[in-house]
C-alpha cells in the first residue's frame, strides 16, 4: 500500500429532516478514531453514512476503495461495502445461537483478504465469549451481547469497523468489564476502528485520533495529544478536562513499590508495580490535579514535580479559575498537560507564557 | 332420514381442506409481499391498498360474492380467462372458489404477517446488510425467521377462515356436491332437508375444530411472547 492511500477520506453534506450536516475530514488507516461530540451533532448519522446505511451526497474513501463519489454517481450498497457495524444495541439475530451469529457475516463474507490475523477461533479466544457459542442471545447480559456482536462484526473481515456508541446502553460495571476487551482489539487487529461517543472517559481511554463535532460540523481532527491541549478547543474548559499521556515504563522501584514511566519530558511516578521496563502505557493527568510552583519544592508529599514552561493561559473558565497549558521539561519541549489553577494564584505568580515553574501533579491514573 | 350416508358426508369434508389448503397456500405466496410491501414502503398511498386488503373484514360476504359473482362470470374478466380453455364461466367452479376465498380471507393472513414484519423494524436488515447480506439474502435468512410466528398465525387463520365461508361461497360456488359443495354449505342443506344426525356430526366436528385452531394460535402466541424480550 502507498502513502497516497492509507487514509481513509469523509465528506458528507446534507440536510436530514432539520438537521443538517456539512463535515470534511480524514482519518488514518490505523487505529481508534473518535468521533466526538454531544448528543445530537451528527456522529451517528455520519457513520451510517459511511456504512451506506444512510445516504448523503459527499464521498467516502477507504484506502484505495471508493465506496461514495456522489461527483461521479458512485455509490457502494451497504452489503458491497466490506464493512464492520456494531450499533448502540447489540442487535444479535435472536433466532440464531452465538455461534450462527458469529458466523453470519463470516460466510457470507467468502475468502475476502482479512486485515490482521482474523479467524473464529482467534476472534472467541480474544473477546472471550466461547462460553456462550451455544446459548441463544436472548439469554446473554448486555456485555455479553455487545462482545459478540463486536465478534461477528470482525469476522466478516472487515476493511474498516465503524462502532457507534457501543457502550452507551451498558452501566457502568459493565463499561469496565467491556473496556478491556476493546483495548485488546485496538492491539491485536490492524483493522482500523471509526468509533462514535460522547463519553469523553471512553474517547480517552480508547482514541489515537478524534475527530471534534458540533451541530453537525467539524470543529477540529487530528491525534487526541494534540487536540486535548489545544487552548481553542472546548476539552481544555470541559469540567472534567484531562490529558493523556503514552508513557513507558523504566523502572520499578521494588523498596516502595513504585512504577517510574518516562513520558516526553519529563518522569512521572505512578503507585504499584505496573509492569516491566519497557511495557507501554496511556497516562491520565486531571486539569485540576496540577498545581505550579516557581521553585521545586522538596518538603512535599506530591512524588511528582516536573519542570515545565507554561505555554498559554486561558481565563474563560470562570471568574475564578483559568486553564493554563504547560509543557513539560526545563525546555518545555515535551508533551503538554492542562492545568486548572485561581486566578488568584496566577497573579501571585505572574505566571504568563513562557514562564518556568514546576509542575505537581497529584495523582496519574492509568488508562490502558 | 334414512341411514347414514358416509359418502355424503366426507365429500364436503374432503373438498372443504383441499379448498382450505390451496387457498392458504395461495395466500401465503401472494399475501407475504404484500405484507412486505405494506410494512416497509414508506409510500403515503400504501394505507389505502391496506384498507382495500382488508375491506373482506367488514364487507358482507354477499356484497362480495355479489361482485365476485360478476367478476368470474361469462361477462366477466373470469369468463374470458375461462374461455382460454373451453369454459364458459369460473362461477360455480373450485378455481372460483379458491379465488373467492383468496380475496375473502387475504387479511386474515397479511395482518399478522405485516405486523410480524413491522415488529422488529428495520435494525435487523441494517445488520445483515452490514454482514454482506444483500436484501434477497435477508429477507429470507432473517425478516422470514424472525417473522415466523406471524407466518404461522397467518397460515392457521387462513386455513380455519376459509374453511368457515359460506356468504361468498354460496353466491359464486352454489351447492354442487363434490365440485363446490363445501362444509358450510353442506351443514346448511342438511338442516334445510331436515338431516339432523348429519348436520350435528358435521356442525360438532367444526365447534371442536375452531377450538383447536383458537386454542393453537393462542398457545403459539404464548410461547413466542415469552421467547422474544
Amino acid at each position: 500500500m502507498t502513502a497516497g492511500n492509507s487514509e481513509i477520506s469523509t465528506a458528507f453534506a446534507g440536510t436530514l429532516g432539520s438537521f443538517s450536516l456539512d463535515v470534511a475530514f480524514k482519518m488514518p488507516m490505523r487505529g481508534i478514531t473518535a468521533l466526538f461530540g454531544p448528543s445530537g451533532c451528527g456522529k451517528t448519522t455520519m457513520l451510517r453514512c459511511m456504512a451506506g446505511l444512510q445516504h448523503l451526497p459527499g464521498h467516502f474513501i477507504v484506502g484505495d476503495e471508493v465506496w461514495q463519489d456522489s461527483a461521479k454517481g458512485l455509490f457502494v450498497r451497504t452489503h458491497q461495502r466490506p464493512l464492520g457495524y456494531v450499533f448502540q444495541e447489540a442487535s444479535l439475530f435472536q433466532h440464531l445461537s452465538v455461534r450462527q451469529n458469529l458466523l453470519y457475516g463470516a460466510r457470507r463474507a467468502g475468502d475476502a483478504p482479512a486485515s490482521g490475523p482474523i479467524d473464529f477461533d482467534g476472534i472467541v479466544e480474544l473477546l472471550g465469549i466461547g462460553y456462550l457459542l451455544e446459548r441463544s442471545p436472548v439469554a446473554l447480559s448486555g456485555g455479553e451481547r455487545q462482545r459478540v456482536a463486536v465478534g461477528r462484526a470482525l469476522l466478516a473481515r472487515p476493511r474498516i469497523l465503524l462502532m457507534d456508541e457501543p457502550l452507551a446502553a451498558l452501566d457502568r460495571m459493565t463499561k469496565d468489564e467491556i473496556l478491556p476487551y476493546f483495548e485488546r482489539l485496538h492491539e491485536n487487529l490492524a483493522v482500523p476502528i471509526v468509533y462514535v461517543s460522547h463519553d469523553i472517559g471512553e474517547v480517552a481511554r480508547l482514541a489515537d485520533t478524534m475527530v471534534l463535532l458540533d451541530k453537525g460540523r467539524v470543529i477540529a481532527s487530528g491525534p487526541l495529544m494534540t487536540l486535548q491541549t489545544d487552548p481553542s478547543l472546548p476539552l481544555v474548559a470541559a469540567p472534567d478536562a484531562a490529558v493523556m499521556l503514552e508513557g513507558r515504563v523504566t523502572h520499578v522501584d521494588e523498596d516502595f513499590a513504585l512504577t517510574h514511566f518516562s513520558v516526553s519530558g519529563g518522569t512521572l511516578i505512578v503507585p504499584g508495580r505496573q509492569g516491566a521496563p519497557g511495557t507501554e502505557r496511556r497516562l491520565r493527568i486531571a486539569a485540576s490535579d496540577v498545581s505550579f510552583t516557581l521553585t521545586a519544592a522538596t518538603d512535599t508529599t506530591i512524588l511528582n514535580c516536573l519542570p515545565a514552561r507554561i505555554v498559554s493561559l486561558d481565563g474563560a473558565s470562570s471568574e475564578a479559575q483559568i486553564n493554563i497549558i504547560a509543557a513539560l521539561g526545563a525546555d518545555g519541549s515535551g508533551a503538554r498537560i492542562a492545568a486548572r489553577i485561581t486566578r488568584k494564584s496566577q497573579t501571585a505568580l505572574a505566571l504568563a507564557p513562557g514562564t518556568p515553574v514546576f509542575a505537581q501533579v497529584k495523582s496519574v491514573a492509568l488508562m490502558r | 332420514m334414512g341411514e347414514l350416508d358416509l359418502a355424503q358426508l366426507w365429500s364436503p369434508i374432503r373438498l372443504t381442506i383441499e379448498l382450505a389448503l390451496i387457498t392458504t397456500v395461495l395466500l401465503l405466496l401472494v399475501g407475504t409481499p404484500v405484507a412486505w410491501w405494506l410494512a416497509r414502503s414508506k409510500a403515503c398511498w400504501k394505507e389505502a391498498v391496506a384498507t382495500v386488503v382488508a375491506m373482506p373484514l367488514v364487507l358482507p360476504p354477499t356484497v362480495l360474492g355479489f361482485y365476485l359473482l360478476l367478476l368470474l362470470g361469462p361477462y366477466g374478466p373470469g369468463g374470458w380467462i375461462a374461455g382460454l380453455y373451453g369454459a364458459r364461466t369460473l362461477a360455480f367452479t373450485f378455481t372460483g372458489l379458491v379465488i373467492g376465498s383468496v380475496l375473502y380471507s387475504m387479511p386474515f393472513v397479511v395482518q399478522p404477517i405485516r405486523n410480524a414484519f413491522e415488529a422488529f423494524g428495520d435494525r435487523p436488515l441494517e445488520v445483515a446488510a452490514t454482514l454482506r447480506a444483500s436484501p434477497w439474502d435477508a429477507f429470507w435468512s432473517v425478516a422470514v425467521p424472525l417473522a415466523r410466528p406471524g407466518f404461522l398465525t397467518g397460515a392457521i387463520l387462513g386455513f380455519a377462515h376459509t374453511i368457515g365461508e359460506f356468504g361468498v361461497i354460496l353466491m359464486i360456488g352454489g351447492n354442487i356436491p363434490g365440485q363446490t359443495k363445501v362444509l358450510s354449505v353442506a351443514i346448511y342443506d342438511f338442516v334445510e332437508t331436515q338431516h339432523w344426525t348429519e348436520a350435528h356430526i358435521l356442525a360438532g366436528g367444526m365447534v371442536i375444530f375452531s377450538f383447536g385452531v383458537i386454542l393453537a394460535t393462542m398457545m403459539l402466541g404464548r410461547r413466542y411472547g415469552q421467547q422474544g424480550r
